[in-house]
């Protein structure tokens, strides 16, 4: 119970932080990005570890979750890996509307 | 020696397994290779997502902007109390106390309600505005074709994600029945620790979607 409720409190904190940190302006838009995604990485941490219990469970069902990160990871990557080196062909949003429409 | 004889004779252990302990192991094996495939699931929107979001950086943060924050961040507090009533279900269930149980659940089950409530809100009031997916919107402003863009998104994601609670309320409405029957002892409670597991992903893909959709456009 003590344990669970900690950790409800440092989510909520957090929580508030990642509000309070969206205002600020940190120099990059990019920098928002990255400490937007870094208190969510470290809130879904707490949850995984702590209310799903994977601190001590079994390590076989952390590394089959950890397998489905790695793999959206790879999705992630190889992806925009892909757009960023696209020749001017690309998913404009008329394009987009169009699909849309046809389908 | 007779704790052992109690749980090989559980009347819940299914035939095909040797013990108890194995079923729920089973069990919780069955369960995380679900969820990884719903990380993939919702991960094919969020890849989405960020191809637009870069490449209509400027629609994306207009769009955003119409997304009412605090209402995110109520959301945001309500799943993970959520959350927290049901490992707390999931704990009174271990150690066989069942009316804690039952009441943890409603708990959990009224904040899956309030979640949805606040949601239908901020929905009515987008489709009032016309800022609907695709080529239905008619919110206009500033390159409205990338905004139409941003909603699709929205609606795509926290709608899957709605569609998610919905399913959980379902479980849990089950559990809430089942444990009113005293069905969950400390020998007995797969049901209930698997829909927990099942619920924080929920809440987990949540704590992506606020800051993404809500927060940083």
């Amino acid at each position: 119970m003590r344990t669970y409720a900690i950790i409800l409190g440092i989510l909520l904190v957090l929580t508030a932080i990642t509000v309070a940190a969206s205002g600020i302006h940190f120099g990059s838009p990019a920098i928002n990005v990255v400490v937007a995604l870094g208190i969510a990485s470290l809130k879904a941490s707490l949850v995984a570890l702590f209310f799903m219990h994977l601190l001590h469970d079994k390590p076989l069902n952390a590394l089959i979750f950890v397998a489905g990160l790695v793999f959206l990871a790879l999705f992630l990557i190889l992806t925009l890996i892909d757009v960023d080196f696209r020749l001017p062909v690309e998913v404009t949003p008329t394009a987009f509307l169009t699909g849309l429409r046809l389908w | 020696m007779s704790d052992s004889t109690t749980t090989a004779h559980n009347p819940y252990l299914q035939h095909h397994y040797a013990e108890m302990e194995q079923q729920v192991d089973a069990g919780k094996i069955g369960m995380w290779l679900f969820l990884a495939t719903e990380v993939l699931l919702f991960g094919g929107l969020f890849v989405g997502f960020a191809i637009m979001s870069a490449k209509h950086h400027e629609a994306f943060k207009l769009a955003h902007e119409h997304l009412d924050r605090s209402l995110g961040a109520l959301n945001t507090v309500v799943l993970l109390l959520s959350s927290f009533t049901m490992v707390m279900a999931v704990d009174s269930a271990r150690h066989n106390r069942q009316k804690a149980l039952v009441w943890y659940l409603v708990a959990t089950l009224t904040l899956a309600g309030v979640f949805l409530g606040v949601k239908y809100f901020e929905y009515s009031h987008k489709f009032h505005l016309g800022l609907l997916p695709g080529k239905y919107y008619a919110g206009g402003g500033e390159d409205a074709v990338g905004q139409a863009m941003f909603f699709s998104f929205y609606f795509m994601m926290t709608g899957l994600h709605g569609f998610h609670i919905l399913g959980g309320i379902v479980v849990i409405a089950w559990l809430i029945r089942r444990s009113i029957r005293g069905v969950f002892t400390s020998a007995y409670n797969a049901p209930v620790d698997l829909a927990g597991l099942y619920w924080h992903l929920v809440d987990m893909i949540w704590i992506y979607l606020f800051p993404l959709l809500y927060l940083i456009g």
